[in-house]
């Protein structure tokens, strides 16, 4: 005798501890197997390409600042890339390592965040603590540069705001030779830590030509073995003057492309960003950091595409401009809007209690993926 | 490794007149203008054609160009008539490492653009999201809803230029 | 006044008024709805983890809103969001207390003129006991903020609600 079943459909979110903000997944699921998951996004649509229309140019980087609230040095970085490609400004060569050495901290910090919280949604919350002790580290090096914590305003169109704290550099150091032992804590804390391998190998595996044909970016993408990094394949800013590897996944624990793979990823990017950091230290130029920008940002009419590696993944600025103060059109293509499309693939044939696992390891920020 | 040119090329030989023009005068990326009806069909080409194989679709950007005539309507609020809404196409290769850039233009008052979802996965929630925005109507698209505005968002569309906000949604007043 | 400031007569013994001690024991365990919504979020998760400890306050986050006494509402409050919002403070058992954090949620912060999504303040869908300022608020300007409502709770009266 057969039982009949039926499909159940569960509601998660937009108010759940692990959806890492304000997003809602409907689960259909067929007992506790999952058959389709769809995210609903928009609970944090905050109009940014509305007042980017609306804004001069340098009044749109505070906007850029909150749309992933996790990396928003990184999100000024590519703002000013972009405008900064369209009016063709050459900035001095302190600011360009000034930049670096901003971003590659934001990514650090913004790693840091990731893994404490995949570990806490995990079931692991003494990570979560470590992660943000190391974070306040970093966030104190951007506090004493731009005087905020998370949203700075520091990266300017054709410079920063102002110059570095003179005890910058030498805290900077501090911290890289603090940290370093720090992510082998954390590797023995909860990388290999048995528990968490098994919650995470082989679970959601992401094939890298799944991967590229949803866009996916990033770690995520380099996960799944793809070398793809636009620090190395698409060189902006003075990337291609360091020293540093791109990590990808082999499946070291289960599938090359698993959770596990994707956590991994992450924990090695921050050991590269200590290397970024360390030798843009050591090469970093006296100067002036403010001489290039401009006293009038006013592109001329035409449209520009400029991308950079954000810690999540390709972020692209697309602008148009029709030769006065304020854009035509601002789209920001943000690398968590991207990578949350793949979800559902991912999710087929697991567990309920693995969505949380798969959600976490793809690290969204809901901030930009709204905007 | 393909230049712009050469793809132009390439295309207008296949497609003929669907292929419009090269606007070179940009200050950055040259884009391939094309008629939207047949851009499903020219990405396709440019994503199985060996030696293009376009195989990443960076992005997808709904326009308004705001190049229509501006009336007044019966509220004395300003609205735009006629005139075209645009759809820019970043397309890449991680394979032969070429970008190109598409731009398709359609008719402000019924706005149609065929769909290339079923090449590139990832354009299903970008043109969901210019659909939200513009209300620009991909055809053949499997799930053209909203996707950031709530689902039952009446008031038009929000980027569109001449965008009036409602006074309340859900009995919540929405200006400041 | 605060409870231990009255007479120990004998071991053990504390002489106090009912009052003081449900505000008390309300005031030293606000468990908090652990719900973020924007960058505000981060503070309050910072404001949670090992640097600035909020459960010295004894504030602990309750993934329901059924256990909670306080929703420390950190963020942009969206239309689409702001119902929800509502539907969960509605949820929460009384005593329930609202503190708004950021500009956001205050007022509508930067989006307050072009955000034609964005709820132009929380006090608009929930009654707010708190306004937390700052963009986002540092951690310590949270704690200020929940030792703020501490004072309210403790100056609450039984048979006069509005006394505080």
């Amino acid at each position: 005798m057969s039982l009949k079943t039926e499909e159940m459909i569960l509601n998660m979110g937009p108010q759940h501890p692990s959806t890492h903000g304000v997003l809602r997944l409907e689960l259909k699921l067929e007992g506790e197997i999952i058959t389709d998951v769809i995210p609903h996004i928009g609970y944090l649509h905050r109009c940014f390409e509305k007042h980017a229309e609306a804004m001069t140019y340098p009044q749109i980087i505070p906007y850029t600042d909150r749309m992933d609230y996790l990396a928003s040095m990184y999100n000024e970085f590519g703002y000013v890339l972009a405008v900064e490609k369209l009016m063709g400004i050459e900035v001095p060569e302190r600011v360009e390592y000034i930049r670096v050495i901003m971003g590659e901290l934001q990514r650090i910090a913004s790693h840091l965040v990731a893994l404490g919280t995949y570990g806490a949604d995990i079931g692991a919350f003494t990570p979560f603590l470590f992660c943000f002790r190391d974070r306040e580290h970093i966030l104190h090096l951007f506090e004493i540069t731009s005087g905020a914590r998370l949203l700075y305003n520091y990266i300017w169109i054709g410079g920063v705001s102002h110059d570095l704290h003179p005890d910058f550099l030498r805290l900077t150091k501090e911290f890289v030779d603090y940290f370093r032992p720090k992510v082998k804590e954390l590797n023995e804390l909860l990388t290999f830590n048995q528990i968490f391998i098994d919650r995470t190998a082989n679970v959601g595996v992401l094939p890298a030509e799944t991967a590229i044909n949803y866009g996916i970016t990033g770690p995520n993408l380099r996960a799944s073995g793809v070398k793809w990094d636009l620090r190395k394949d698409d060189p902006y800013s003075i990337y291609d003057r360091f020293d540093f590897e791109i990590p990808v996944g082999n499946g070291e624990k289960g599938t090359c492309g698993d959770c596990w793979d994707r956590y991994y990823v992450r924990v090695k990017e921050m050991e590269e960003s200590l290397k970024i950091i360390e030798q843009a230290i050591e090469q970093i130029p006296e100067g002036d950091v403010t001489s290039a920008i401009p006293r009038r940002v006013k592109p001329p009419a035409g449209q520009v595409y400029s991308r950079v590696e954000n810690p999540r993944g390709e972020l692209g600025y697309f602008i148009i401009s029709d030769g006065s103060v304020n854009p035509k059109r601002v789209k920001v293509r943000a690398p968590s809007f991207v990578n949350l499309e793949v979800l559902g693939e991912l999710c087929k044939g697991h567990m309920v209690a693995d969505v949380v696992a798969i959600l976490g390891s793809i690290d969204i920020v809901l901030g930009e993926i709204d905007r | 490794m393909k230049t712009p040119e050469e793809i132009f090329e390439a295309l207008k030989n296949k497609f003929g007149e669907a292929v419009i023009n090269l606007a070179t005068d940009q200050p950055v990326d040259p884009y391939i203008e094309v008629a939207p009806l047949e851009v499903d069909k020219v990405c396709k080409f440019l994503f199985e054609e060996e030696g293009f194989e376009f195989n990443s679709l960076l992005n997808l950007s709904g326009v308004d160009d705001a190049n229509g005539e501006k009336v007044k309507d019966e509220n004395d609020n300003d609205i735009i008539k006629g005139g075209t809404l645009s759809v820019f196409y970043h397309l890449e290769s991680t394979i032969h490492r070429h970008k190109i850039v598409l731009k398709v233009s359609t008719d402000r008052e019924n706005p149609e653009v065929s769909s290339v979802e079923d090449i590139w996965r990832t354009a299903d929630w970008h043109e969901r999201e210019a659909y939200d925005m513009f209300g620009i109507k991909f055809l053949n698209h499997h799930n053209l809803i909203r996707i950031l505005m709530p689902y039952d968002w009446e008031a038009g569309y929000p980027l569109r230029k001449d965008y009036q906000n409602p006074e309340f949604y859900k009995g919540m007043k929405v200006p400041y | 006044m605060g409870l231990l400031d009255k007479q120990f007569t004998d071991d053990n013994i504390i002489v106090t008024k009912v009052e003081d001690l449900l505000n008390w024991a309300r005031l030293s365990s606000l468990w908090q709805m652990g719900f973020g919504l924007a960058c505000c979020a981060i503070e309050m998760m910072a404001t949670s983890a090992s640097h600035y400890d909020f459960d010295r306050f004894g504030v602990i986050p309750r993934p329901s809103p059924r256990q909670s006494d306080v929703i420390i509402v950190s963020g942009t409050v969206t239309l689409k969001m702001a119902l929800r919002v509502k539907r969960l403070y509605e949820q929460m058992p009384d005593p329930k207390y609202v503190i708004s954090m950021g500009s956001c949620s205050n007022c509508g912060g930067p989006y307050w003129e072009h955000g034609y999504h964005v709820l132009k303040g929380v006090d608009r869908v929930i009654p707010v006991d708190v306004y937390v300022p700052g963009c986002p608020p540092r951690p310590e300007a949270l704690l200020e903020g929940l030792l703020k409502l501490q004072e309210k709770i403790r100056n609450e009266s039984l048979v006069n609600k509005k006394s505080a």
